[in-house]
């Protein structure tokens, strides 16, 4: 494993190929990087950015690809307010730009056709990033244990990527998906509304039956809040694993 | 160094804090929370501390025996690997030292420990990082027991490490004959994790 961690930590110069925007204020970028050595799904990477003086900025985001060792890779940003590096790479990241990456990183939060058991996935905001990268890996595997998600976001028109969600959902069976909106919803609306809680994890089916593999990606307090309720259902703590993207707030849920 | 086309950069810290900030960190006001998994929920009528080497037990705590330890306060800046950093952090709890002095032992039998946690969290460290008032087991932050989101009741802290090294929820320090990875450092990241020399991942020298 040496040589993959070798691999994982070093600097690679990566060219932005494409830029398309996912909502209004949500945008996924795809990057070739060179000799980059193939990831899960889940894992993330670190950007690091440098200004003309010296000043350096470095962030992680999730790789939003599925699985693979194709050289192009894609993430999915939301632009926080006042964001010194979302707002750098909405604003003034170009196709062909060049922006130093590494990894990926994390084998922790990430899914592998190897452990293909039930799987719950619950995403706030942008920590669905991480989980799209596991449903595209899964795909692609041709991965038979069922799937759920549940996916908060505060309106329809904040839910990122959701046609392919809706896509994967209709082509699959074993693949069900629910949408809760926080803030708006459309009449005729027939996902969930409100924050997410213990009766709707519930009805949901979110429940240990079957020992399911849990994965939670949002704001932190999304997570901390999701990650207690599922403890208290009887989920064992160790199938339930977190990734907290940062301060409430600026994720918009 | 690459230079970005067009990155300013917004955050620029002044000098004084630049020189106090490892590479690649920036400075947070908050107190982010970064964990694995669920936040554990100890009853302190359930706690304990236990030091071992091998098969034998050299010292246990229930909470009241710990908080009757000789206490000390520390003031220090922490890094998290995720990037932030916070200045003049203040805890109190119960130095390495103390600890293996309460337990009979002049010096640690070994060169090495693994920190278990509630939760099976595990994480690595050389006893030169524990011992010289480098590091302990907190119980306080800022005057207030340490909540349970934070690590409480009890946390290792080892602030001059990133810190994923100072482990939540921590019931059992077990000292080794060698350094093998915990639960972080198996799945990728630095054995050590000094965050002046940047060692973030398995890879970073
Ligand atoms: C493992 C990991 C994976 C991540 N994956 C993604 C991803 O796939 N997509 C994505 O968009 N982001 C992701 N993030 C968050 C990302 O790293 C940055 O924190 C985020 O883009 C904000 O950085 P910034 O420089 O734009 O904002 P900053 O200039 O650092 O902060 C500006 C303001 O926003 C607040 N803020 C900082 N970070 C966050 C945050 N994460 N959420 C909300 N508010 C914040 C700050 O408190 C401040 O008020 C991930 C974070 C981690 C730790």
């Amino acid at each position: 494993m040496i040589g993959a961690a070798m691999a994982a930590a070093q600097w690679r110069v990566a060219t932005v190929t494409a830029i398309r925007a996912e909502t209004a204020s949500v945008k996924t970028i795809r990057f070739e990087v060179p000799g980059w050595p193939g990831h899960l799904g889940g894992q993330h990477v670190d950007l690091r950015l440098t200004a003309e003086d010296g000043y350096v900025a470095q962030r992680s985001y999730s790789i939003a690809s599925g699985a693979g060792t194709s050289p192009q890779i894609e993430l999915t940003i939301d632009a926080v307010p006042d964001g010194e590096v979302s707002g750098f790479l909405h604003e003034e990241l170009r196709i062909g730009d060049q922006i130093e990456i590494r990894g990926p990183i994390g084998s922790y939060f990430a899914w592998s056709a190897e452990h293909d058991y039930g799987l719950l996935l619950i995403a706030g905001g942008s920590g669905i990033v991480p989980l799209m990268s596991m449903l595209r890996s899964r795909a692609a595997a041709g991965a038979t244990q069922h799937a759920r998600l549940l996916y908060s976001s505060r309106s329809i028109d904040q839910i990122i990527y959701r046609s392919e969600l809706d896509r994967l959902a209709a082509q699959t069976t074993h693949f069900t998906l629910t949408h809760t909106l926080t803030r708006e919803t459309p009449s005729g609306w027939a996902g969930e509304q409100g924050r997410i809680d213990r009766v709707m994890l519930t009805r949901r089916q979110f429940t240990p039956a079957g020992d399911p593999d849990v994965y939670v990606c949002g704001p932190t307090a999304f997570v901390e809040t999701i990650a207690e309720h599922l403890v208290a259902m009887g989920h064992r703590a160790s199938n339930v694993r977190t990734e907290r993207f940062g301060p409430t707030g600026a994720i918009r849920t | 160094m690459l230079v970005t086309r067009g990155f300013k950069g917004r955050r620029r810290e002044g000098d004084a804090d630049r020189l106090r900030l490892p590479p690649g960190q920036f400075l947070t006001p908050e107190f982010p929370v970064l964990t694995t998994g669920p936040t554990q929920h100890t009853r302190l009528d359930r706690w304990s501390l236990a030091l071992q080497h091998g098969g034998s037990l050299l010292g246990k705590w229930s909470w009241e025996q710990f908080e009757a330890l000789p206490q000390t306060e520390i003031t220090c800046d922490i890094h998290c690997v995720t990037k932030w950093s916070k200045f003049d952090t203040r805890w109190r709890g119960v130095t390495i030292d103390n600890l293996l002095r309460a337990a009979g032992l002049d010096a640690a039998p070994t060169g090495f420990l693994m920190a278990h946690c509630d939760g099976g969290y595990t994480t690595n460290l050389l006893i030169g990082d524990l011992i010289e008032a480098r590091a302990m087991i907190a119980t306080h932050f800022d005057d207030l027991p340490l909540l349970p989101a934070h690590g409480g009741p009890a946390r290792l802290l080892v602030p001059h490490l990133y810190f994923w090294k100072s482990a939540k929820w921590v019931r059992r320090l077990a000292f080794r004959e060698n350094d093998t990875p915990g639960f972080c450092e198996s799945h990728g990241y630095h054995l050590r994790g000094d965050p002046w020399r940047e060692q973030r991942y398995e890879g970073d020298l």
